[in-house]
């Protein structure tokens, strides 16, 4: 049921967003139209979760948002070197890494998050072996090490198990 | 002060979209080229779209903005992701200087 009544606030914030500055009418029919869109969407977005989980997860969420967007601008000055430096000093691999995250939104949050990051696009993921294909634009020595992780993704998941897990 | 900040971001977002599409046409392969695309474009458009919030503040422009930067945030990783597989499976090779090729050695067993 909260989990319901979340989808529909987050519709109804969408809406509000969309129809800057609110008034009553775009009030009243943002309610009616997330109403309706929250009934129509609702089994597809609402699955059986695990229950008996910490409060503490969305402050989490928070820090994982900070890491991430602190590590998406390092990416994004180390990708631009890459472009202008005269020799393109890159070492394009794909490589296989593995994960523990289970379940689909935390493994969507992942590939999202490597594909944001350091010189990394997620290509396939393989759900029930849990093996994640990657391809990183320079591969370091040593990396992929004998466990098949990278740094940059343990740390990711790391944070993402204590939110989704 | 906030139009300044924000027409500095607007500035910053520039040059990393020119970046990204530079190396579009620098990098050697489809898979490096995505990288720089979804890279380089994401966070430039995503600085434009903030920067533009910043100048327009609580308004009806700023508030699209500020949702549009959400949802590029959201779809600009999966579409990169789903372009490089459909690539990989269609068959377009990565190019010669690539190191290692688990992917390909996966999906040839």
């Amino acid at each position: 049921m909260v989990s319901k009544i979340l989808i529909f606030m987050l519709w109804f914030l969408v809406w509000l967003l969309l129809s800057w500055p609110p008034r009553i009418s775009s009030f009243i029919t943002g309610a009616l139209v997330s109403a309706f869109v929250s009934f129509m969407t609702m089994d597809i977005l609402v699955k059986d979760r695990p229950s008996g989980r910490s409060p503490l997860r969305y402050l989490w969420f928070v820090y994982y948002i900070i890491i991430f967007l602190w590590e998406c601008l390092k990416a994004n000055i180390d990708v631009a070197w890459r472009v202008l430096h005269p020799k393109l000093p890159i070492r394009p691999a794909t490589i296989k890494i593995r994960t523990d995250l289970k379940s689909d939104i935390g493994l969507t949050f992942l590939a999202n998050s490597i594909t944001l990051t350091p010189g990394t696009t997620t290509i396939d993921v393989d759900k029930q072996n849990g093996y994640i294909y990657i391809h990183v634009l320079f591969l370091k020595e040593g990396c992929p090490d004998h466990d098949m992780r990278l740094p940059v993704v343990s740390k990711f998941e790391r944070i993402l198990k204590k939110v989704f897990e | 002060m906030n139009e300044t900040i924000g027409i500095s971001l607007i500035v910053i977002g520039l040059v990393f979209d020119f970046l990204g599409c530079l190396g579009l046409v620098r990098f050697p392969d489809v898979y490096t080229r995505l990288q720089a695309s979804a890279k380089c474009v994401t966070l430039g458009t995503c600085g434009i779209l903030f920067g533009l919030f910043l100048f327009k503040g609580f308004s009806a422009t700023g508030m699209k903005a500020l949702l549009c930067l959400a949802f590029i945030l959201l779809t600009a990783p999966v579409s990169a992701h789903v372009l490089a597989r459909g690539a990989y499976r269609s068959g377009v090779k990565p190019c010669k200087d690539t190191v290692i090729d688990q992917y390909g050695e996966s999906i040839n067993k």
